[in-house]
Order: C-alpha cells, then sequence, then structure tokens
C-alpha cells in the first residue's frame, strides 16, 4: 500500500517535470494558430532556444540571462516564420518545417565550432541553472501521513519554470477569453476580412501573436536545457513540439483542454520511465522501446478519430490577401 | 399645391422638380480609376449622393459598383480621385478611416464570426475597454438603445453562426450604427434574402432613412431600385453612365442603360411536348449528424419536355438533392428512377455512370463542382467527358481536337474572349456560366439536372441563359432547375415545387405562381395562413 502511494506520487511528480516543456509549447501553439498561423515549427524554436540557453549558461553562468537569451532566439525564429507566412504570404507548414531543419542543423554545427565537444554543450554547474525550490515547513510536514508525502514529493522542489508553466494556463485562458486582444486574436483566426473590415491590421495582430509564441517556446527550450537537465544534446527536444502540437489538437485549441492534454502525454512519459526495467508479473520485463512509443502511439490513436472532430479556427493556414 | 409646385419649379428651374436636390451632398466622388493588372474596375467615376436620400446603384456583375464601394470604405485604396464627405475632402485609407467619417458598409458575404455571439461580433474593432466584461457591458446597453430606436431586434447573446441569414445582416446593420454610422452601404443585401426578408430589410432601411442616415444600396436588381431608392446611377464597365431621378426613370430605360442595349425580358413560353417521366424520385431520404434530416421523404416526376423548378431558401435541401440525383452523394432510404435506371441506396450510381445515362448536371457552385479555376477553359471544357473517344488518341489526351471542340462550343454559346488558352478563373461569372452549361449542353442530354443557372452572371448572358434552356426543353429534354431566384423560377418552370426543411411543401403550376405566394410557402407559413383562414 504504502509502496504503491509512493509509486503513484513519484509518477505524478515526474509527470509535472515532463510535461512543463509541453504546456509551453501549446500554449504557445495556442496564440500561434488561434490567429490563424499554422506552427508547426513549434519544435525547431523550442531546440534553438534549448541550445542558446546551454551555451549561454555555460559562458557566463547565469540562468537568467540564459533565459533571456532563448526568449530572444526564440521570438527571432518565430518573427522569421511571420515574415514567410504574414508578409510574404508563403505556406505555413513548409516555413514551419523549413526552421525545424534549420534549427536541427545549426545548432549542432554551432555546437560543434564554439565547444568542441560534438555538438553538445558543457555541462552546467548548478549555479547556472534553474534549481529545485523547497517550500517551507516540508520537513515538519513530513509526519503526517499522505499530505506530507504530496507535499514534499509533489508540491514542493520543483524548479521555477514547472511553477510558471502552470500559471501560463489560466493566463493564456484570460488574455485569449477576457481580454479584447484575444477577441481579436480569435477572430482573426475565424474571419481575417471580418477583422480588416473593423478596421484593425490583420498582419499586426498576427505578428503578435506569433511573438507570444516565440516568448513562450523560449521557455521551454530554456526548461530543457538548464532546469530539466544540465547542457544542450544534439535534438534534445525529441519531438517534443510535434507532441505539445497534438496536444494543442487534441484540446480542441482550449487552453485547459490541450493543459490536460499534456499533462495525459506527461503521465504515459512518466510512467515509461517508471515501467523500465521493471519486472511485470504474467508479461516478463516491457520493452523499453515499446513503453517509450507509447505516447506517440497514443497521439497517432487519439488523433485518428477517438477525440471526435477537432474544428480548427477556420482560416488556419490561409494567407489573408484582400479579394481579386 | 400645383402652384406651389410650379413656383418651385420656377426657382430651381427645371432639372430640379422633387426637392431633395436641396439637401447637401453626403459623398462626392470626382474622377475616381482603380485598376487591377490590365482591368479597369472603375475609370474615372463621378457620382454625388445627398445626403439623406436612399441612393441606389445599378450595374451588371463585374461593372465596377463593389469596385466602387470598397474605395469609399478603404477596402481598396484609389489610383486617382478624390472623395469627399459632408463637403470636405478626406483621405479614405483604410476601414478605419472610412468608419471615423461615418461610412458604415453591410458587405454581400457578411463579414461576421460564426462561433461568436452577436454582441461580441459588432463590438469587434470597437471596444471600448481592454477587458471584455467591461467592453461588452457598456455596449450591450448602447445596443439596446439603438435596438428600440430603429426596431432592429436581434438576440444579443446567441451564437452568430445559428441565426438565420436575414437576421446576420441585421447584426451587420446594428454593427454600423454602433460605430455611428451616418452612411450606410448595402452591397447587394438581397441576394440570399425571401421576399419576406426583403421587404423587412426595406422597412428598416427607410426607418434609418427617416432618422436621417443616408443609405446606398448596390445592386443588379432593378425592382428593388424602382421601389426604394430615390436616386439612382448607373455603372457599366467600369464607367457611371447615367444619373437619374427614380420617379423619372423605368425599370426598361436603366435595364436598357446597364446593358448598352435593348433586353428582350419576355420568353415565348410555349408549352413543350410534355413526355414520359425520365426522372423520378420516390421517398427520398438523406440524414445528417444532426436531428432533422437534409432531405425527408422527397417524391417527385419531372417527365421529358418540361422544366420543373425547384424554388426555396438556400439550405432548404435543394443542394444535396441534386448532388444525390447527380451522384455525387449517397443516400439513406428511398428509389430513385434516372432515366431507364433504378437507383437505390444499395445500387448506388456514381457520377460517371450518370452522365452515361444522358443525364447532364450544371452543378451550383461553378468554382468548386463545375470547373477548375486554376484550368484552361478548354480543359474546363472536358471535365467529367475526358475519357470520351473524341478527345483522346491512346492513351493521350488529342489536344488540337480539345482546342478545336472548345472554339466550336465558345462560338455556339457566345462565350467570350474565345481563348480555349485562357485561364479558367479569368474569365467572368457569366461566361464561365456560358462554357459549363456548352460542355453540358452539347451532348445531348435526356436529363438536365441545373443548379442556380444564372448565379453572378449579367443580364445579357441570363437571357441567353434562358433561352438555351427553353429550347432544350422544347427538344424533349427534362429540366430539373434549383433556383433562389424567384423570377428566373416563374419564369422557366413549368411546374414549381417549393423546398423547405427538406421536404416539399408545394407544387405550382408555372403560370399560377406569384412572387408572395411562393415567398410565403418558402418560408412554410402558407399552410398556417390556410389554416387560420379556414378557421376564421
Amino acid at each position: 500500500m504504502e509502496d504503491t502511494f509512493m509509486f503513484a506520487v513519484l509518477t505524478l511528480d515526474a509527470t509535472l517535470r515532463v510535461s512543463t516543456p509541453l504546456i509551453f509549447c501549446a500554449m504557445a501553439g495556442l496564440f500561434s494558430e488561434r490567429s490563424g498561423i499554422i506552427d508547426i515549427s513549434l519544435e525547431g524554436k523550442m531546440l534553438s532556444a534549448a541550445f542558446i540557453a546551454a551555451s549561454v549558461a555555460a559562458v557566463t553562468g547565469s540562468a537568467w540571462l540564459a533565459l533571456v537569451a532563448a526568449i530572444c532566439v526564440a521570438s527571432g525564429l518565430a518573427l522569421l516564420h511571420g515574415f514567410a507566412c504574414i508578409t510574404h504570404k508563403g505556406n505555413h507548414v513548409v516555413s514551419g518545417v523549413a526552421i525545424n531543419i534549420l534549427a536541427s542543423g545549426l545548432t549542432v554545427v554551432l555546437g560543434i565550432s564554439w565547444f568542441q565537444r560534438g555538438g553538445q554543450t558543457p555541462s552546467l554547474p548548478s549555479s547556472a541553472r534553474f534549481m529545485p525550490i523547497e517550500f517551507p515547513f516540508t520537513d515538519a510536514l513530513n509526519g503526517t501521513p499522505l499530505l506530507g508525502t504530496i507535499y514534499k514529493e509533489l508540491l514542493s522542489g520543483h524548479n521555477i519554470l514547472v511553477y510558471l508553466a502552470f500559471l501560463v494556463v489560466p493566463l493564456t485562458w484570460w488574455v485569449v477569453f477576457q481580454t479584447r486582444f484575444g477577441l481579436r486574436l480569435r477572430a482573426v483566426g475565424e474571419n481575417p476580412t471580418a477583422v480588416d473590415t473593423a478596421g484593425i491590421s490583420v498582419s499586426g495582430l498576427r505578428y503578435r501573436a506569433v511573438l507570444i509564441c516565440g516568448l513562450l517556446t523560449g521557455f521551454a527550450g530554456a526548461y530543457l536545457a538548464i532546469a530539466q537537465n544540465a547542457g544542450f544534446v544534439r535534438d534534445m527536444t525529441a519531438g517534443q513540439g510535434y507532441i505539445a502540437l497534438a496536444a494543442l489538437i487534441f484540446g480542441k485549441w482550449r487552453p485547459f483542454s490541450a493543459f490536460a492534454a499534456c499533462l495525459l502525454f506527461g503521465l504515459l512519459d512518466a510512467i515509461a520511465i517508471r515501467l523500465q526495467g521493471v519486472h511485470l508479473a504474467g508479461v516478463g520485463e516491457v520493452p523499453v522501446e515499446l513503453i517509450q512509443a507509447l505516447p506517440y502511439i497514443l497521439t497517432v490513436i487519439l488523433l485518428a478519430g477517438f477525440i471526435g472532430k477537432a474544428v480548427a479556427p477556420k482560416a488556419i493556414g490561409q494567407p489573408y490577401l484582400k479579394e481579386r | 399645391m400645383t402652384g406651389t409646385m410650379e413656383n418651385d419649379g420656377k426657382k430651381r428651374g427645371p432639372g430640379d422638380e422633387n426637392s431633395p436636390a436641396a439637401s447637401p451632398s453626403a459623398i462626392k466622388l470626382t474622377d475616381i480609376s482603380k485598376s487591377f493588372g490590365p482591368v479597369r474596375a472603375n475609370d474615372s467615376v463621378n457620382m454625388e449622393i445627398h445626403a439623406g436620400t436612399i441612393h441606389g446603384i445599378i450595374g451588371e456583375n463585374g461593372a465596377g459598383k463593389s469596385t466602387l464601394m470598397s474605395i469609399l470604405y478603404g477596402f481598396y485604396e484609389a489610383d486617382r480621385g478624390t472623395i469627399e464627405v459632408d463637403g470636405k475632402t478626406v483621405k479614405i485609407t483604410s476601414s478605419q478611416a472610412a468608419i471615423s467619417v461615418g461610412i458604415g458598409m453591410v458587405h454581400q458575404h457578411f463579414m461576421l464570426i460564426d462561433t461568436f455571439t452577436v454582441l461580441e461580433n459588432i463590438i469587434l474593432g470597437a471596444e471600448t475597454s481592454a477587458l471584455l466584461v467591461a467592453g461588452l457591458e457598456e455596449a450591450r446597453v448602447k445596443l439596446q438603445a439603438l435596438e428600440d430606436e430603429y426596431g432592429l431586434n436581434v438576440d444579443l447573446n446567441v451564437l452568430t453562426g445559428d441565426l438565420p441569414v436575414g437576421e446576420q445582416q441585421r447584426v451587420e446593420i446594428l454593427k454600423a450604427l454602433y460605430r455611428d454610422a451616418r452612411i450606410l452601404i448595402l452591397d447587394e443585401p438581397t441576394g440570399v434574402l425571401t421576399p419576406q426578408e426583403t421587404a423587412q430589410l426595406f422597412k428598416i432601411l427607410k426607418a434609418l432613412n427617416r432618422e436621417g442616415v443616408t443609405i446606398v444600396l448596390i445592386t443588379h436588381k432593378l425592382k428593388e431600385i424602382m421601389t426604394i431608392t430615390d436616386n439612382v446611377s448607373v455603372m457599366r464597365a467600369g464607367q457611371m453612365v447615367a444619373h437619374r431621378k427614380t420617379a423619372n426613370t423605368s425599370a426598361e430605360e436603366l435595364a436598357e442603360l446597364m446593358v448598352g442595349r435593348k433586353i428582350i425580358n419576355e420568353i415565348e413560353k410555349s408549352t413543350g411536348q410534355r413526355g414520359q417521366p425520365a426522372l423520378k424520385v420516390e421517398g427520398l431520404t438523406v440524414k445528417s449528424a444532426g436531428a432533422v434530416p437534409l432531405i425527408d421523404d422527397l417524391s417527385f416526376e419531372v417527365c421529358a419536355g418540361e422544366i420543373v423548378g425547384i424554388a426555396g431558401v438556400s439550405g432548404n435541401g435543394q443542394s444535396e438533392l441534386l448532388e444525390v440525383l447527380s451522384g455525387i452523394r449517397p443516400f439513406d432510404t428511398g428509389k430513385i428512377f434516372l432515366n431507364g435506371r433504378d437507383v437505390s441506396p444499395q445500387h448506388l450510381c456514381d457520377p460517371k455512370e450518370v452522365r452515361g445515362l444522358k443525364i447532364a448536371h450544371v452543378p451550383e457552385d461553378r468554382h468548386r463542382l463545375g470547373m477548375v479555376t486554376n484550368f484552361s477553359a478548354q480543359e474546363s471544357s472536358i471535365l467529367g467527358y475526358q475519357d470520351a473517344a473524341v478527345y483522346n488518341s491512346g492513351p493521350f489526351l488529342d489536344l488540337p481536337t480539345i482546342n478545336r471542340e472548345c472554339r466550336r462550343l465558345m462560338e455556339g454559346f457566345d462565350v467570350r474572349p474565345r481563348l480555349p488558352e485562357i485561364r479558367s478563373a479569368n474569365m467572368s461569372g457569366g461566361n464561365q456560366q456560358k462554357l459549363i452549361l456548352a460542355r453540358e449542353i452539347d451532348k445531348g442530354p435526356e436529363v438536365l439536372l441545373v443548379g442556380q443557372p444564372t448565379r453572378g452572371v449579367d443580364i445579357g448572358a441570363i437571357e441567353f441563359i434562358h433561352g438555351q434552356l427553353i429550347e432544350l426543353r422544347k427538344q424533349g429534354c427534362a429540366v430539373l432547375m434549383v433556383s433562389v431566384e424567384l423570377d428566373e423560377v416563374m419564369k422557366l418552370s413549368d411546374r414549381i415545387l417549393v423546398m423547405f426543411d427538406g421536404r416539399i411543401v408545394a407544387e405550382v403550376a408555372g403560370n399560377k405562381a406569384d412572387e408572395k405566394m411562393l415567398g410565403l410557402m418558402m418560408a412554410n407559413a402558407h399552410s398556417q395562413l390556410a389554416q387560420a383562414e379556414t378557421n376564421a
């Protein structure tokens, strides 16, 4: 009983940690896609941000500077995506894929040239990372059954970016559904012509949306490189940008639903990590590969129709042209 | 009484009878020109609209009316020319600028977001506060006052997409009024409305006009100009060709001015020789995702040598019916007899087989189903018949023949320009439609299914297309026509079926129908009326 409970708490604890980048990315994608810009380049932006964060942290030793640099780079890439899709009315998917390929190649090339470690960045000391924050009274509460464990293992002991990710979700909801900007953002993703005739700049709105998207992917990248890990490894995002996009679609472009989807994917990932090397009665050792593939298999199954019809913003992926 | 009028006449001179000339100008356009590539959409247009009047702008499709109004509303910028509003020269570079000088516009395609509530749609772009809730509440108060003042009743809390088109239009009008528009432009406002909704709209426009709102009505329907406007301007091929006081002109004169030649509107309506049923539908039902079926237990027949018209407000199952008959859409229950072949849900007939039964189909939406707009005219002219022996030599398309055949069709149906190589998208709507009609009719069909034969087609081409349909009937073809244009349905049909909610709610002989009666049937109000009358 005690063991099972501990197992559950620790798995949930891991869930929080692995879903953090997904949450940042899904909220980033939400802003972009609600404005009508398909963002398949979450992955590339996150990867670039992770690399820059690790590099800056290695050189300056400051986690905060690294975070700022990561946000700048991700926002720069977001503007590039915007320039291709909004100003030049290019194909969103092509632009996104280009950014992903660019990020995957450039991070390694620059990594080799800057640090001569085969594309990795130097391992970071704790002072250059975002470290876990211990809540007060964890030891005092330790004696209390259940609650004490939950408080100590689950709620306490994460780094600041994890807590921030959980704040970003209600914030996103508030901005999208409770503010003037949010109303216009949703409108431009549904019917840009209506926004134009209402006297609002379509391009201006969409640029602001992709910038917010860049900002949030910057957080995600920094988290991967200097909070969850202690350095950059090539292709360290490992498709999480795509998973976040899947979560966004799974959540039907709504903040809390997408958040729930991120947690679900995170939970699967956490279970996969926990189950590695474990013998299950009647099954034997579960193959690691299968467990690692679980989130992706679930994504495919869910997207293949278990979520009902996901209605995307109506004008998504269409460049805005005045008629004629 | 007569005396005063004479006095007025002497003071103002003979051209200025009927006094509205006394009111100052609300809008004055001088020398407005606008080109899109080589096309001169507006060519040195001059126009004056007097404050407090209802001013009509009439012209064929593509005459440049919408472009002119889009310039006035800041959606396009003119290459040349000046705009004066209330006597002051203004530069209108964006919709925002137009709104700020008091111009509001109700577009042909509504600028509404279906997933927003009415209230959200109205305040979009004119929010008074960065926080939504505060802005919405403030707007609600102002809108309530506007609704009461003008009798424009719309529920502010419902989703806009759930409203019927007539009410969506009222939302658009409210949107303009909310922005304090004193000049309201309406672009083809009646295209999607039933006659009753149109009457309602005109009542609203008159009420607005009484309150001092200047109204600009863009239309290609002569009747509307004659009913409601004070003044009318006629456009043709990008130029302003005439200005008239509505009271001093006639529908005939305006039609002539629009087209540039005389129009014969009467069709000799010799009844064709009615033959055997060529198309029969029994108990046809098409279910939908929701509770109400798209087509509900439909039965009718069309015989050789007759035209059956289906009237109804868009979205009552007419489109689906055409799709089922042409083999594009499967159906759930019922039987269809297609020119010698029985079709049931178990034994469907695909569109190619349907064509093989000498059934031709001119679809409602020519851009989506009738042609590929990126194809050349000659490629579009063989779509659906691309496997015919005449167009092929071995495994290859016989391009010289296709070119020659397309040219022949173009000559036979007066498609302009006569260039088989032109991109389909670059032809005007009327010429696209004529090419599609040519393609289908040229194969000598025994049944013709035709949807909205003259949608987006100018008057000259309408005349021609109607003539072709009559000719087909004479040759013994069975024609099933779906149209939202009541004039057209009444003019051509031997029998008229009215569809409502996927059912046929009434059948009338073509020569017995009148617009009011059909309008009531289309709203399915005739049975209640009849009942009320019997009760009383």
